[in-house]
């Protein structure tokens, strides 16, 4: 015979505020929702049930009723968040537990019941846990999904149906036990069936005929004679494996065969599940009790075994065995979904895109580091050290084009000051001395000014000249204010190719 | 017969024929001094640029080389421990500069270690090295990396430290010329280079004068001075 446990959370997502929020145990307090625009009270705690405030009331009639009523915000889908934790923390019970919307779950506990040495503790073990967690709840057990939901919102106690007793419970429970909908339990409420036991003799068909085939599925139901299906919640299982040593291993040869297994049988749990990781952390347990690790980053999802242990090798070298390693662990904390993508039939040019590309650059990344590895995309500045800035990844794409104004190919990171015999205002220079050598210009280009952007930051604009000196360099020079300032600079700024 | 003969010898040498032969580095004559006649790619190159000038003529010529290569949308790495390469300038040899990732690293040893494992994967188009020595050890370690992958590695020698042998394919030098005027007028013109090939295995070294015009490598005969007199006076 099976065995289900139906826990009921009387102020599921009031216990959870009073949690977060102790002195409101004591308050009167209801969360808010807007509903077709009026504020409408979505939950009330026992404080304000007490004093007559119930869901689905309007804000201000609750208001009215209680003036020192407390308000908050009601967060959706926290009932749904709530219910799937409470339900993996259930699975210390029983393997199949499931998540019994809006505010129950529902527990198979076939089997279970006597490890706890039988259904009476059992029930009272999971009630009293979930009371220290502060939650208040009720729970029943019965024979059938439906007849312990049943018992646990409508039934009086004990909330314990012996196998075999549930129809006996149900019957003198009111229609609303049966899980109905709305209107079905109003129409029998006004055909003056108010307990179950009022109906269950009618002829089925009549039965069907006058509330449907949902109301016939509902009191088969409880009753056991439909079986109901239950979806249980599964916990995600890290990505984690280990591998214990029968002797503590002190050699890099050693430790290179252990995280070639550990990363094969993970590799394979990856592909398998269409998923690649960011981020793994190999660590060694050693004899003395101190953990050693090596941590490695890719810059894409990868399920690539040989490409990881070329990342973790660079780092192996750090991990000190001392006396011994006996358990080694690897796990990945980072993991994204990676689907086979397909392979191009010929060796492509090698884009961006390239996997290739993706793993030398994760190889560089772990010896030289993350930070020395750039990228660049345009930007709208004309100011020369504005004009692009690094690209955040491998596939970002370009936002602006890239302008095909003249520039040097060397570019100074500090412009260097030079010395200059310039004719006239506006007309390049005639020579220039840069680190003691004398440059006589023979042709130049210019001037091409280019102001401060004064909303990044504050200073004189710079005419830029292209120049070529008599042996036939080219140089990027630019002064600095106006030539007639009186405080005008000369600097040397690139080189042209 | 002794075309086929040399081909083999060519082979042994690791000098193999790439099945991308089309790609047209755009080079004109300065492709007959290569064997076969073509651009070795597959290949390390090596430039010298003493003085921080021959530095930018000489990144304007790999720039120039590599636009063709980077053409269908390829990936090169730029790896240097000094770097003042001016991203948005290479949009001037038809780069997008977008295209390019650069490594800095601090130390010359990790520049070449970076080069030896970008030169090791067949994704890149090509991997340029900013270094200031390079010493035979590593110029061999890095053809044979190339080897293994076809990718093709160019080896910029900044500094004028003494220049020993090394075991790159070719060894250029590339310093700049008198502009040559747009149009004839006044102002600085194309960029004008002349280009050393100072070693070349199984080729014949020579130097050339080479200017870059509207995203492509034309070739400059000097032409005795009375020509442009002539000319002048007939225009």
């Amino acid at each position: 015979m099976r065995r289900f446990v139906s826990i009921w959370f009387r102020h599921l997502a009031t216990d959870w505020f009073t949690l977060r929020r102790p002195q409101l145990r004591v308050m009167p307090f209801v969360l808010r929702a807007p509903v077709q625009g009026r504020m409408m009270v979505m939950a009330a705690n026992a404080c304000a049930q007490i004093k007559g405030v119930h869901a689905g009331m309007a804000l201000a009639d609750a208001r009215a009723f209680v003036p020192d009523l407390e308000v908050l915000d009601d967060m959706p889908d926290l009932a749904g968040k709530l219910l799937k934790r409470l339900a993996e923390w259930c699975i210390r019970f029983t393997p199949l537990a499931a998540v019994d919307l809006p505010d129950g779950l529902l527990l198979d506990v076939t089997g279970c019941a006597h490890l706890w040495g039988g259904d009476a503790p059992y029930l009272a073990d999971i009630v009293r846990r979930l009371n220290i967690r502060g939650y208040d709840v009720r729970a029943a057990i019965a024979d059938t999904p439906g007849a312990a939901w049943a018992v646990a919102r409508f039934g009086k106690e004990p909330l314990v149906i012996d196998s075999g007793r549930h129809i006996e419970a149900v019957l003198p429970l009111p229609p609303e036990a049966l899980r109905l909908e709305a209107e079905v339990v109003e129409r029998l409420h006004k055909l003056g069936l108010r307990r179950i036991n009022q109906f269950i003799q009618m002829p089925r068909a009549s039965l069907r005929r006058r509330f449907g085939q949902h109301f016939i599925m509902r009191l088969d139901q409880a009753l056991g004679h439909e079986e109901e299906p239950i979806q249980p919640v599964q916990p995600l299982e890290p990505y984690q494996e280990r591998l214990p040593c029968l002797e503590p291993v002190t050699t890099a040869t050693a430790i290179e065969i252990a995280l070639q297994q550990l990363l094969e049988t993970l590799c394979l749990r990856l592909r398998n599940e269409y998923k690649g990781l960011r981020a793994a952390v190999f660590k060694g347990y050693r004899v003395d009790g101190k953990v050693v690790q090596a941590d490695i980053a890719t810059s894409r999802p990868s399920h690539n075994v040989k490409h990881l242990f070329k990342l973790f090798e660079i780092k192996l070298p750090t991990l000190e065995p001392a006396l011994g390693i006996e358990l080694f662990q690897l796990e990945a904390i980072k993991v994204e979904d990676h689907f086979p993508r397909q392979d191009k039939l010929w060796e492509g040019g090698g884009g961006l895109e390239d996997e290739r590309l993706s793993e030398l650059l994760d190889r560089l990344a772990g010896k030289i580091g993350a930070e020395s590895i750039h990228r660049y995309l345009p930007t709208e500045h004309y100011w020369p050290e504005r004009s692009f800035k690094p690209a955040a990844s491998l596939q970002e794409k370009p936002t602006t084009i890239w302008r095909d104004k003249l520039r040097p190919i060397q570019l100074l990171a500090v412009p260097e000051k030079i010395e200059v015999s310039a004719p006239i205002p506006d007309y390049p220079p005639m020579l220039f001395r840069h680190q003691g050598k004398v440059h006589k210009i023979v042709k130049a280009d210019g001037p091409e000014r280019i102001e401060q952007e004064w909303w990044l930051q504050q200073g004189q604009h710079r005419d830029y000249y292209h120049v070529e000196d008599e042996e036939g360099r080219r140089y990027w020079l630019f002064r600095l204010g106006h030539y007639d300032d009186k405080t005008y600079q000369w600097f040397l700024h690139g080189f042209f190719s | 017969m002794r075309s086929q003969l040399q081909n083999e010898i060519l082979l042994l040498q690791g000098f193999r024929p790439l099945n991308s032969a089309a790609v047209d580095l755009g080079l004109g004559p300065v492709k007959d001094a290569f064997p076969n006649a073509s651009f070795p790619l597959g290949a390390v190159h090596e430039f010298l640029s003493p003085t921080a000038e021959n530095a930018a003529v000489t990144s304007g010529f790999i720039a120039g080389l590599l636009a063709p290569l980077m053409r269908s949308g390829g990936t090169s790495l730029w790896i240097s421990t000094s770097r003042t390469l001016f991203p948005p300038a290479l949009k001037n040899f038809g780069i997008a500069p977008d295209q390019f990732i650069f490594i800095d690293v601090k130390r010359e040893k990790d520049a070449l270690w970076a080069m030896d494992e970008a030169l090791k994967c067949g994704a890149l188009a090509a991997v340029v090295g900013e270094v200031h020595d390079l010493s035979f050890t590593a110029s061999r370690r890095l053809q044979l990396a190339v080897e293994q992958s076809r990718a093709t590695g160019f080896v910029l020698r900044r500094g004028a430290g003494n220049v020993g042998t090394t075991a790159c394919v070719t060894r250029w030098k590339i310093t700049s010329l008198a502009s040559e005027p747009i149009d004839d007028l006044p102002g600085v013109g194309f960029p004008h280079w002349q280009v050393e090939l100072l070693r070349v295995r199984n080729g014949r070294p020579g130097a050339w004068n080479l200017m870059w015009e509207r995203g492509a490598f034309r070739p400059v005969y000097k032409l005795p001075p009375f020509f442009h007199e002539q000319k002048k006076k007939a225009g």
